[in-house]
């Protein structure tokens, strides 16, 4: 039904608007492959993956809290449980869901056939997939990660965590961030490089604007906790005294690095997630954004003084006076342009013609989620109120409505906008609304309460609470909506295997959307455009006759494209080689994982792109 | 279209007109000047901490590092000969200037050897106190990264022995300078902070 309306509406042609063969070819041509939709699709299947991991190791915390000096977990279990839901949730699941999109959408965005560098564009998924299985081993070899997902010094010092558990997560995050600064790398030059005729940068569709903003965020944050993880290292291995204050090395250095690596993190988790939902509002107001420059340049700003306010994660060392307020105001700083993209999001919807489909249910659930979550963020952006806020559940409602009020609810809203275009196939709207209604409220049982649990004392990274202290109902009221927000996840999944195999049929343009990606076919031909488009306005598809010629002309000539090569996943193999000989200690392993580098590097190199 | 259909890169011009592998590498240099910046302040923030001698005044032999400097910057001088060269098509002269930068690179790296182990001699371990450690981690990363650039370096001249490189791969060989070029950029700043500020 749906549609059919649509495709009344925008004349996109059902018949001629899916093209079979796009994932065609077994396992092999999926490990070989070096096509940005199939990577794109390979760091959603993964993400996801990981983030129903994530997800099951918060269920057992919630489970934990449900009832007061509960022994369902012991306090180590807890610990790994609580250190591993945040860094798999981070760097995981957040992080490669984005990418996931960056992938699939950003070269059709831009007009493009394919990222800059391909093949860098598989050894960024496969280092990130092999680093990923690395990391949540360590769950088989004497447990995971157990210091938090920013692993103060010296908590994680030999003296106090002995054994392999933090070399797990040190290895693990160098790994990782490996992937993220080479896929930053090559969003950074695809953008700039392989837009369509016509797309100067003003005129490039917001997501991909996010996109370019985060790479930017991503190249230029990961270096410092990269050396901060180094600094670690050296201390676990060799026995350095980085953060040893009894030989004079400060435990506060650690802190600084990693959190002037951790706010702009933030923004890399939210940016892409402020894309997305500027690409579903406008497109399902019928209206373009409204002071599209103006989100442009908050964008910008926000990324920019996201470099500048990393010491409000710090605010209860003891900075002194003056740091605090310092970072206090520019934390504060960071709400204008936010709420400027915030009303102008509001202003696209004004007098627009509205269509309430599922995208935008969430964009709009995003909206608010985030509006709450930003609220709180202001709050302690008050180095006295932060005092009073810092290290108790207030701070977990906080990141929970921004991270998951706003950044999962804006990925689901984005998933439910190209899945049609990723599959050919449309999700259900039924189910997506129930999705919806059931996540929503789920979402604000499991996390509303515990501002007040915070409020009133209760502290995070604790197995338990004793009864009296009149914790008891929330976190019951807390424990009972995670359940359910676990079951509108399985709701989501449904909805995907029911339309995966009987969907309505999405033809190229299901939506109306006025974006390069949606003048194909869905799935799109490996090869995206058939002949390159030339843009003459933000909203090429919106314009009078539309694009000017016609990008899937069967008459032209097909493109060739890029070879596939084994060598990104034998690199990316070599690299986690070296990272496991690093945890076990064994200078053999690190030589023949650092051999399988070089070996790959050089094969590499002298494999020609297209064979 | 002719006989053969373009590739898709030929194909998609880009729109900057910029190679694409010379923008990955000013990105990656953007990145990699955050990687020195943060060893560089855990450096500075660890200055005058040791709480154990040896101390850097009693160790840091400044001529021999001047003259290990000037051999890394000459280095750069003949990375520009060796482009020139190759841009004119000139292989012979090519050859010539890019082993001339490989080996003033390597003569860098020995300068650093004998430095670290004289270090270690006068009892300035890795371990010993704060100063050891950011020390040897601050100038091995920068190390590390010349010594990635004379394999590099290296690879280009056995290729241009086998005739394999000529002025069609000027690009790659300028993609190369860039990255050498930056190593002794950063070698400047190192070199002033660390041993002229001690």
């Amino acid at each position: 039904m749906a549609v059919k309306e649509a495709a009344a509406e925008h004349g996109a042609g059902l018949d001629s608007g899916t093209h079979e063969g796009t994932y065609s070819g077994g396992l092999w041509s999926w490990i070989t492959t070096v096509d940005h939709k199939r990577i794109g699709i390979m760091y959603a299947v993964f993400a996801f993956f990981f983030f129903l991991v994530g997800g099951l190791e918060a269920l057992l915390i919630r489970l934990q809290l449900g009832s007061p000096e509960n022994t369902l977990i012991d306090p180590d279990l807890y610990n790994q449980l609580f250190t591993m839901h945040g860094t798999t949730m981070v760097f995981l699941a957040i992080m490669p869901l984005s990418a996931a999109f960056f992938n699939f959408i950003v070269p059709l965005q831009l007009g493009a056939r394919d990222v800059a560098f391909p093949r860098l564009n598989a050894f960024s998924l496969w280092v990130f997939v092999f680093g990923a299985f690395f990391l949540n081993a360590s769950f088989l070899f004497g447990g995971a990660p157990d210091a938090g997902w920013f692993g103060y010094a010296n908590l994680t010092s030999t003296q106090y965590s002995p054994g392999v558990r933090i070399d797990f997560w040190v290895l693990g995050l160098q790994v990782l961030g490996v992937s993220s600064i080479a896929a930053a790398l090559n969003f950074i030059v695809t953008i700039i490089n392989l837009r369509a005729p016509g797309m100067s940068l003003m005129r490039m569709p917001l997501f991909t604007w996010m996109t370019f903003v985060t790479s930017f965020l991503l190249i230029l944050a990961f270096p410092a906790i990269t050396v901060g993880l180094v600094l670690l290292m050296f201390d676990r291995t060799f026995g350095t005294s980085f953060f040893n204050p009894a030989a004079g090395g400060d435990v506060l250095l650690w802190q600084h690095l990693f959190w002037i690596f951790g706010h702009p993190e933030v923004y890399i988790l939210l940016l892409p997630s402020l894309g997305i939902v500027s690409e579903v509002i406008p497109t399902f107001s019928r209206k373009p954004l409204f002071g599209y420059p103006f989100v442009v340049y908050s964008g910008i700003l926000i990324a920019f003084l996201g470099f500048g306010v990393w010491a409000h994660h710090m605010f209860s060392v003891g900075l002194g006076p003056i740091a605090n307020t310092v970072f206090s105001a520019t934390t504060m700083l960071i709400a204008i342009p936010t709420g400027v993209k915030i009303f102008n999001w509001i202003a696209t919807m004004w007098g627009g013609s509205l269509r309430l489909k599922t995208p935008l249910y969430f964009a709009i659930g995003f909206i608010a989620m985030f509006i709450i979550g930003g609220l709180s963020g202001v709050m302690h952006s008050s180095a006295a109120a932060d005092l009073q806020q810092t290290d108790s559940y207030f701070v977990v409602a906080h990141i929970h409505y921004v991270l998951f009020g706003g950044v999962i609810f804006a990925l689901f809203s984005g998933i439910y906008y190209w899945f049609p275009k990723i599959t050919g196939k449309l999700l259900s709207e039924g189910i997506g609304k129930v999705h919806f209604w059931v996540m929503l409220l789920a979402f604000n049982l499991t996390f509303f309460p515990q501002h007040y649990l915070g409020l009133h004392g209760m502290p995070r990274r604790t197995f338990t609470y004793q009864e009296g202290l009149g914790f008891e109902a929330m976190n019951l009221m807390s424990t009972a909506g995670s359940l359910l927000l676990g079951f509108s996840i399985l709701i989501f999944l449904w909805n995907v295997l029911v339309s995966l195999r009987k969907g309505a049929a999405a033809g190229r343009d299901p939506w109306g959307g006025a974006t390069l990606e949606w003048a194909i076919d869905s799935p799109p031909p490996h090869y995206n455009f058939r002949v390159e488009p030339t843009v003459h306005s933000r909203d090429p598809l919106w314009a009078a006759g539309g694009l000017d010629v016609d990008v899937n002309d069967p008459a032209a000539p097909e493109p060739h494209m890029p070879s596939p090569s084994l060598w990104p996943f034998i690199l990316s193999a070599g690299l986690v080689v070296a990272a496991a000989g690093a945890v076990a200690k064994s200078l053999v392993v690190v030589l023949a994982g650092g051999a399988i580098v070089v070996v790959s590097i050089f094969g590499w190199a002298f494999q020609p792109l297209e064979r | 279209m002719t006989e053969h259909a373009a590739t898709a890169a030929e194909q998609h011009h880009s729109y900057t007109g910029l190679p694409n592998r010379k923008l990955l590498m000013w990105a990656f240099i953007g990145s990699e000047c955050m990687l020195f910046g943060s060893l560089l302040i855990t450096y500075l923030v660890y200055r005058g901490r040791s709480v154990v001698g040896p101390y850097p005044e009693e160790l840091l032999n400044i001529p021999f590092i001047t003259v290990t400097t000037f051999i890394l910057l000459m280095s750069s001088l003949m990375m520009v000969l060796a482009l020139a060269a190759v841009q004119r098509n000139d292989m012979r002269q090519g050859k010539l200037w890019i082993l001339m930068t490989a080996l003033l690179g390597l003569a860098f790296l020995a300068g650093q050897a004998y430095e670290f182990t004289h270090f270690v001699h006068e009892g300035l371990g890795l371990t010993t106190n704060l100063f050891g450690a950011s020390f040897f981690l601050l100038t091995g990363t920068h190390g590390a990264h010349v010594a990635v650039g004379v394999v590099w370096l290296l690879t280009l001249f056995v290729m241009a022995m086998r005739g394999r490189l000529s002025s069609a791969d000027a690009e790659t060989v300028e993609i190369t300078g860039l990255y050498w070029h930056f190593v002794d950029v950063v070698w400047i700043v190192l070199f002033t902070v660390i041993y002229l500020l001690v």
